[in-house]
């Protein structure tokens, strides 16, 4: 495929793992992938088997299913089996536990739950049924924020009122600041995330150099952008620098996307505190509606049950997030939480650490030989 | 404090036994051998799709309570042995496509298609189909007229005559349209001997072709994606294409069509039935640009897409030329490739190499294929 196979080029590939080497000798680095999205490739391209031990892979918060509290995704439930309502959810958002089944086993039930691909097949949903109200589960960060911003601009603009947004929404860095804060953290540096900054751009990050003395280069979702922002990083600690850098520059400007971080402000406004899956209440860590979008908030629309479930104490995903531990360190893992039957967060989603390492981790002390065809 | 400082713990010398990561890791390479375990109380879409819970479902339903030597391989179809020595392939399935047209093909020609390739996989030269249609009130008859000729195309070019069937009529609303059962026989040649039984280390995995088309071609002509990629299901009948297999490899072990699921299902139904280990090899997989382009957006793996028209063969090495040769000069085999090869150890688990150059799991499908949203 063009422009993909570019930076997935095994010969490349090996260049980079001999810098890599080269610059972590007589070292052990840890570095953290804040972003789901490079956790997948990670696992998918099996690029901890090509790493040196000295540099060991922590993966961060950001999968945005992971981490939805257990209470919302009840909230989630029961607006979908609000009598009248369809309900609308990323893939991803399906088979994420609530305290009683997920949205998989309420749609068994009868629940009409559909599965769509960005939230203006939501709105889509809601023109083609204007006798039905449509609700939309919007999650993710600031990647995904934005799309949800411009259905609901749309949604004003043609005056679609049986459509409405349950907004999870949330934001990077605050959690970023409540990991840097934890402090059994051990970390030397970070993979900033591509996506995101894309929207936000470079400069939100500067804190993290300015305040925590640790490297963070914003990186794209190749195996070879990961190799390449872990020489980034490796250069900085070599030189003695300490700065937020970019390895993603066919993509992500310093200031980010004006258009996109506009329309979010007019759509948005900040949550005074937000619950975490594993990481707790976060201060101004995730969006709600703004006032002139009220119409068009599920929250405001329904009655949602609204009560806080506690994680489920043999789930130790908030260490696993945090990167103090490693997902088969937890105690449930591989037993009782597997991808089929889900505990925590981090297990189902194919981006959560957890289920990413349960479906990729065997192999990946190079106990395979290639094979190659006739 | 002015006290000496305590001495240097001495590190623990590591264990001679397995780590605790090794330990866990073993834990769940038998969890991932053993067949899944049902646990949910209702039927939800994941029970269709082929993967986990389908096995689940298969095991703890119908298996339970139809066991019998014939059915318990969990072949594409059963063999039955008649008293004259002679052997029948049986094999039946089911079809509920939506949309009922799309690029390549239709609802009729997957019914046919459908059961005369798993009657072929058994080795069987495919002869006679039945055909029950439940339908929906209201279903134009037009539509019905041509997915019946549909099907009598697909039947002549199969070489095989429907030669029983049933209709049912349900109330609006109660299906979708229009699903067909088909059912069909085929004879066994004396001289093949196919079976998971007969694999063994060494041993070499054949795909007949791209993989991946049905299911993408399907996916995008139900218009829900915004996708459009010239893509056309792959339908095809496989019988003569295993008949010059056969002829060319007469050692064939063992044969499947990979729909539901795709190839990564198959292998892994393979490894577990063969107790063996099977390494694919990522950069040999015939994939078409625009199917690897479209599951690249839809975060889809083209190893867990349905095929309609391919075949996977495990053939021992000394016949994989010929088999590859043979196949390559059939119509429906000129993308034929070897993609992996059979291993001892661990036996029950399928990895592939990557292309990047690093190796990871390839599990069976956990629910139907969920996209990545960041």
């Amino acid at each position: 495929m063009k422009f993909v196979d570019e930076y997935r080029d095994p010969a490349a590939a090996r260049v980079a793992v001999e810098q890599i080497t080269a610059l972590a000798r007589g070292r052990h680095l840890k570095f953290m992938e804040v972003c789901g999205g490079h956790t997948h490739t990670i696992y998918k391209h099996g690029i901890e088997n090509v790493l040196p031990e000295s540099v060991e892979l922590i993966h961060g918060p950001g999968c945005p299913v992971c981490v939805i509290p257990m209470g919302r995704v009840d909230d989630g439930i029961a607006l979908a089996e609000t009598p009248g309502v369809i309900f609308t959810s990323f893939g991803d958002m399906m088979r994420v536990p609530g305290s009683n089944g997920n949205l998989l086993e309420a749609k068994a039930r009868g629940a009409d739950v559909r599965m769509v691909y960005s939230p203006l097949d939501a709105l889509r949903i809601a023109r083609d049924n204007p006798d039905r109200e449509v609700v939309f589960f919007a999650i993710g960060f600031e990647t995904t924020a934005p799309s949800t911003a411009v259905t609901l601009l749309k949604a004003r603009a043609a005056n679609i009122t049986n459509f409405s947004v349950f907004c999870n929404h949330v934001t990077i860095v605050p959690p970023l600041k409540a990991i840097l804060e934890s402090p059994d953290l051990r970390l030397d540096g970070f993979i900033g995330p591509g996506h995101v900054s894309t929207v936000i751009g470079n400069r939100p990050y500067r804190f993290v150099p300015a305040e925590y003395k640790l490297p963070l280069v914003t990186a794209g979702f190749e195996p070879l952008d990961i190799l390449q922002s872990i020489v980034m990083l490796l250069q900085q600690i070599r030189d003695g620098r300490c700065e937020v850098e970019n390895q993603y520059t066919r993509a992500v400007r310093d200031e980010g996307n004006l258009k996109a971080l506009e329309i979010m402000a007019e759509v948005y406004e900040v949550r005074p505190h937000f619950e975490w899956r594993g990481l707790g209440f976060i201060s101004q860590s995730a969006l709600k509606l703004s006032d002139a979008f009220s119409p068009w908030d599920a929250e405001l629309r329904f009655s949602v049950p609204g009560v806080r479930v506690a994680d489920p104490k043999a789930c130790q995903c908030g260490e696993v997030l945090k990167g103090v531990i490693k997902p088969w360190e937890c105690k449930v893992f591989g037993t009782a939480c597997t991808p089929e039957t889900p505990i925590g967060t981090c297990m189902v989603s194919s981006e959560g650490a957890c289920a990413a390492y349960y479906n990729y981790g065997r192999f990946t002390k190079g106990a395979a030989i290639p094979v190659r065809s006739a | 404090m002015s006290e000496a400082l305590p001495l240097p713990v001495e590190e623990p010398e590591p264990e001679r036994g397995p780590s605790r990561e090794d330990i866990v890791l073993d834990r769940i390479e038998a969890y991932r051998r053993r067949r899944p375990r049902l646990l949910e109380d209702a039927v939800n879409s994941a029970h269709g799709a082929g993967g986990k819970a389908s096995a689940a479902l298969v095991d703890a339903v119908f298996l339970d309570a139809f066991r019998n030597d014939t059915l318990s391989p969990l072949a594409d179809g059963a063999v039955l042995g008649l008293p004259s020595g002679e052997r029948l392939a049986f094999s039946t399935d089911s079809f509920v496509v939506k949309p009922l047209q799309f690029p390549g093909g239709s609802i009729g020609h997957l019914a046919v298609h459908g059961t005369v390739n798993d009657v072929a996989m058994m080795g069987a030269r495919p002869l006679w189909v039945s055909a029950a249609f439940v339908l929906e009130e209201g279903f134009p008859i037009a539509d019905l007229k041509a997915i019946v000729a549909d099907m009598a195309e697909a039947a002549a070019g199969a070489g095989v005559q429907i030669v029983t069937g049933d209709t049912k009529v349900v109330n609006k609303g109660a299906a979708d349209g229009c699903y067909i059962t088909t059912a069909g026989v085929g004879v066994i040649p004396a001289s093949v001997q196919l079976g998971a039984g007969s694999v063994r280390p060494g041993d070499k995995v054949l795909v007949s072709g791209h993989i991946g088309d049905h299911g993408i071609a399907v996916m995008l002509a139900r218009g829900e994606l915004g996708i459009s990629a010239d893509v056309k299901s792959d339908s095809a009948p496989l019988g003569d294409l295993v008949q010059v297999l056969l002829a060319a490899a007469p050692s064939t072990r063992w044969l499947r069509d990979p729909t539901r699921g795709g190839v990564a299902t198959v292998c892994n139904e393979l490894a577990r039935a063969a107790d063996v280990h099977l390494v694919l090899d990522e950069a040999s997989l015939p994939v078409q640009n625009a199917v690897n382009g479209a599951c690249e957006i839809l975060g889809i793996d083209p190893l867990y897409v349905a095929n309609e028209g391919k075949l996977v063969a495990v053939v021992p090495a000394d016949e994989t030329e010929a088999a590859l040769a043979a196949m390559r000069a059939h119509p429906l085999g000129a993308h034929a490739a070897q993609i992996g090869e059979i291993r001892q150890e661990p036996p029950g688990v399928v990895i592939i190499n990557t292309v990047f150059g690093g190796t990871r799991i390839v599990d069976m499908l956990v629910g139907d294929p969920l996209p990545r949203i960041c």
